[in-house]
């Protein structure tokens, strides 16, 4: 008998009406992640009794392997954001923050966090969330989190910082001098301020073994997104995906729980692909695959099924995102490096997909539309975020120019539920979805061609009504 | 004098906001071993690129001199004004002699956009400069070395010219390095003269002739500064019963000049600010004559930074931004600090809140807002500035320990602005 997916435990309730509860139980992955996270919750809860000595710090490029090292436990700030945002209890904190002086126009990841302290730091399942031993600002691929910590210094005084500078990769490579001045600042500033917080000596043995474990959970990632090629998908790479990534951006990565959790994922993934299976959503399997999309941007999370549901109402799969890389991107191969330690961290760090050039952005998204068979590629701009959203709409262009791909661009934000408007984003997916109907009508999937030139030479712009539309041109 | 007081601020006026860069245009065209090397806010060492041979430009945007089209269709409308002048101006053919480009890493709006360049630039040398993090010489200051080294090996392999002789790169550096540091000595010499004296020149006649340096040869610049510095010895203008304010936070998109005359206007003279940081990024010298004076300028910016959104706080040995904040209010003698900063601008709008707590601490009076550079009307800042300063003349600033009146203590932030406007 074949079996349903697991949905994330967010959508348990409604996926429940499609799979039988039976069913439901045979998945691991989702007992073993949620398991993982409520061992880490408990974990944090009880650092105080324990000693456990707590790090805050960044998903892209977290040091989950240096901090499994010392035994210190990871709060990561954009993941509490994301949670109150999906609780739909994000505004009220921006608003808080709003209050104490931050402008309306910055980050509201930032403001969440800074709401959440002014609130007495109780995180999103109701409890209170420990102090931080360590500020460990390792900030790949965006200037924020560096102004973030900034401010967490002066809300949490005397609390030390240890700084890790990821150098962009401007020019498309990384070269020696960057890794040397990444692996000199772990060596002197990094790992001498966690021996400190720890009271621990550092064990470079200690650190490879949690690498080898990296790049097992790497491996395994990498071939769960791997099958999304397959059409019809087994999974969505971008709603659900967002869950899948969970617990090697939460910490996990280089532990042994999260091999063993990836595995199973795979496994589970795998059968689904084996049996043509389509991805689940919040009312269950998706009836047929429509359209396969490639999405470039954070998804939005205050209004994240009603978001969702937009695309699986249309029998729209999102096949590869460049979300799902912020932690990570393994699909060039990189692996971590158990007999490289320092270095493989640094070009871990400078690898994230926020710390590619906008280029390589470019043809990396043009490899996911080829490789994965998308009909069209779509941007969700993000009101707060310069990082991702700085150059969209020329990555755009370019996409449009050189495949002749359908494209659109909707916004909203990540955790501001003011910049969520629900009829433009659905009136702008219509469209676009009207667009790829027509495209595949008249060409079939995947015929990708140049869009023709005009007679006075320019080419036919699809983006162009897009702009217009926004007031641009 | 060669010329009258008026006709050297007019001049200035007319290079510092030419966005065809004509000036600079023509004295490249003086002889083809001269180079354009346009560079984005804030800070890049530019003594390197004029020991080379080249002119540093300073792209500080279009301010509200252009009216932006294309550079619009490139950004959504929750991103910062500034990118979109900088790529109006590239489509427009403005760069059209421009040999390298250069992106001081301050932001994620000025990083992406060195992507862009790349893009639609593809001839012409790219460079995002990483201007390191860590502090430490033998981390980020053997890091920012080589930085250095790949610009100046990329703006060679592009113009295919021969590598200069170590003695001679060495003896033409520093010969830079002097005339930068005279370059920055004058500016601090007629800020201190304004500080004493503001109404001899208007904030916005200095901020002219400070913008124009950036398009011109320093050589050049320097010679405007000694013809102001010496016009600023007699008193010029009236006294007016205006308060003195530091601005803060508008270090990378200007404000439109408007604002700082609005400012003005509204009874204050502005005694410092972050306009145009850049030029002066290090505070004092670098070391003159030197035999590495490469070396010397990597130590001046890991020793000698000023405090910048876009710089590490807890790099720079002398204090941290509340208290520098502090001390050049104390040392400029002022009342208050207006921040005003670029809507959009996560650096300096994520600074300003602890700023402002901090200096309110301090008992220094503040008032914030936010522009755009091409904001045109600016009738509620004007209100706000005035109240501000009516305020202060009421009530004292703060600063010599009187408590002042309970509700101008707090924070007055005009939001939106450019949405008023
Ligand atoms: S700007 Fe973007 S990448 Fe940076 S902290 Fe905010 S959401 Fe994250
Ligand atoms: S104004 Fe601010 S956000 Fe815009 S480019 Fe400058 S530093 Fe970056």
């Amino acid at each position: 008998m074949s079996k349903i997916i697991a949905p994330p435990p967010f959508l348990k309730g409604a996926a429940k009406a499609a799979a039988k509860p039976s069913e439901v139980i045979k998945e691991r992955s989702m007992l073993l992640q949620k398991q993982m996270l409520g061992d880490l919750f408990h974990d944090l809860t009880t650092a105080k009794d324990t000693g456990r000595k707590v790090v805050y710090t960044f998903v892209p490029g977290n040091l989950s392997e240096l901090i499994l090292a010392f035994d210190m436990l990871p709060v990561y700030p954009e993941i509490n954001a994301l949670q109150w945002g999906m609780r739909k209890k994000s505004g009220s904190l921006i608003r808080d923050a709003e209050k104490y002086g931050y402008s309306e126009d910055v980050c509201t990841y930032v403001k969440c966090d800074v709401g959440m302290f002014l609130n007495g730091n109780i995180g999103p399942t109701g409890e209170k969330l420990p102090p931080p031993d360590l500020l460990l600002l390792s900030y790949t691929g965006c200037f924020t989190f560096l102004k973030w910590f900034e401010n967490l210094q002066k809300l949490y005084p005397g609390v030390p910082t240890a700084m890790l500078h990821t150098p962009y990769a401007a020019d498309g490579v990384i070269t020696e001098d960057m890794v040397t001045y990444m692996v000199r600042q772990l060596e002197e500033d990094v790992i001498p301020k966690m021996e400190m917080v720890s009271g621990k000596k550092f064990n470079p043995e200690k650190l490879s073994r949690h690498l080898g474990l990296a790049s097992e959970s790497e491996d395994w990632i990498s071939k769960i997104f791997d099958l999304t090629k397959i059409v019809p998908s087994p999974i969505d790479a971008y709603f659900a995906g967002v869950y899948y990534i969970g617990p090697i951006n939460a910490g996990f990565r280089g532990a042994e729980s999260a091999v063993e959790y990836y595995h199973q994922l795979y496994l589970e993934v795998a059968e689904r692909a084996r049996e043509g299976r389509t991805p689940v959503t919040p009312e269950g399997e998706l009836e047929e695959e429509r359209f396969r999309l490639v999405v470039e941007g954070p998804p939005n999370w205050t209004h994240f099924r009603e978001f969702w549901k937009l695309f699986y109402d249309m029998g729209a799969v999102v096949v590869a995102s460049s979300y799902t890389k912020v932690g990570g991107l393994f699909d060039n191969g990189f692996r971590h490096d158990p007999d490289n330690p320092l270095e493989s961290l640094a070009r871990y760090c400078m690898g994230c997909y926020t710390n590619i050039s906008l280029p390589e952005r470019v043809n990396l998204l043009e490899g996911f539309i080829k490789d994965y068979k998308a009909d069209g590629f779509l941007i969700n701009s993000i009101k707060s975020c310069n990082s991702f959203s700085a150059g969209q709409l020329l990555i755009m262009r370019e996409l449009e120019q050189r495949l002749g791909v359908p494209v659109s661009f909707i916004e909203s934000d990540l955790v501001d539920p003011r910049y969520f408007s629900y009829a433009n984003i659905k009136n702008r997916l219509d469209s676009f979805f009207q667009m790829m109907d027509q495209r595949k009508r008249v060409g079939g999937r995947h015929q990708f061609s140049k869009p023709e030139q005009t007679s006075s030479g320019e080419q036919c712009s699809m983006i162009l009504p897009v702009l217009q539309q926004e007031g641009a041109l | 004098m060669h010329r009258t007081f008026e006709k050297l601020i007019s001049e200035c006026e007319h290079i510092a906001f030419d966005l065809q860069f004509s000036h600079a245009k023509a004295w490249k065209r003086a002889s083809s071993e001269r180079f354009l090397a346009g560079y984005l806010p804030i800070y890049i060492p530019r003594e390197v690129i004029h020991a080379m041979g080249g002119l540093p430009v300073g792209i500080m945007g279009t301010g509200d001199r252009m009216q932006i089209i294309k550079g619009d269709a490139y950004y959504q409308s929750y991103i910062c004004h500034l990118p979109r002048g900088v790529v109006e101006l590239a489509m427009s053919g403005a760069f059209a002699e421009f040999d390298a480009f250069i992106f001081p890493s301050i932001c994620d709006v000025i990083r992406n956009l060195s992507g862009m360049f790349q893009i639609f630039k593809p001839d012409v040398f790219v460079k995002y400069l990483d201007l390191p993090q860590n502090f430490l010489p033998s981390v980020g200051g053997a890091y920012y070395r080589r930085e250095i080294e790949t610009t100046v090996e990329g703006i060679l392999s592009h113009r295919s010219t021969v590598p200069f002789e170590n003695e001679v790169w060495v003896e033409r550096l520093n010969h830079s390095i002097r005339l930068y540091n005279e370059n920055r000595a004058l500016i601090e010499r007629i800020v201190t003269i304004r500080q004493e004296y503001p109404w001899r020149v208007s904030a916005v006649d200095w901020y002219n002739v400070l913008r124009s340096g950036l398009a011109m040869p320093v050589e050049e610049h320097n010679n405007i500064l000694y013809e102001l510095e010496a016009y600023l010895q007699d008193d010029r203008g009236r006294p007016l019963d205006n308060i003195r304010v530091v601005i803060s936070g508008a270090f990378c998109e200007q404000p439109p000049v408007g604002l700082i005359k609005t400012i003005e206007l509204a009874g204050c003279y502005i005694v410092d600010d972050d306009f145009m940081l850049g030029s002066r990024w290090i505070e004092g010298d670098i070391a003159e004559d030197t035999s590495d004076p490469l070396g010397a300028i990597v130590d001046a910016y890991l020793q000698h930074s000023t405090f910048s959104a876009s710089l590490y706080e807890a790099a720079p040995a002398s204090g941290t931004k509340v208290e520098r904040l502090a001390s050049l209010v104390k040392s400029r003698k002022a009342d208050g600090v207006i921040f005003a900063a670029p809507s959009f601008c996560d650096p300096a709008l994520l600074d300003r809140p602890e700023l402002q707590l901090g200096l309110e601490r301090a008992g220094v009076r503040t008032i914030g807002f936010q522009y755009s550079e091409n904001t045109g009307q600016f009738k509620v800042i004007k209100e706000e500035v005035g109240a501000f300063s009516d305020s202060i003349k009421l009530w004292g600033s703060g600063a010599d320990g009187s408590e002042p009146d309970s509700h101008m203590w707090l924070p007055t932030v005009i939001e939106d602005l450019t949405a008023i406007a």
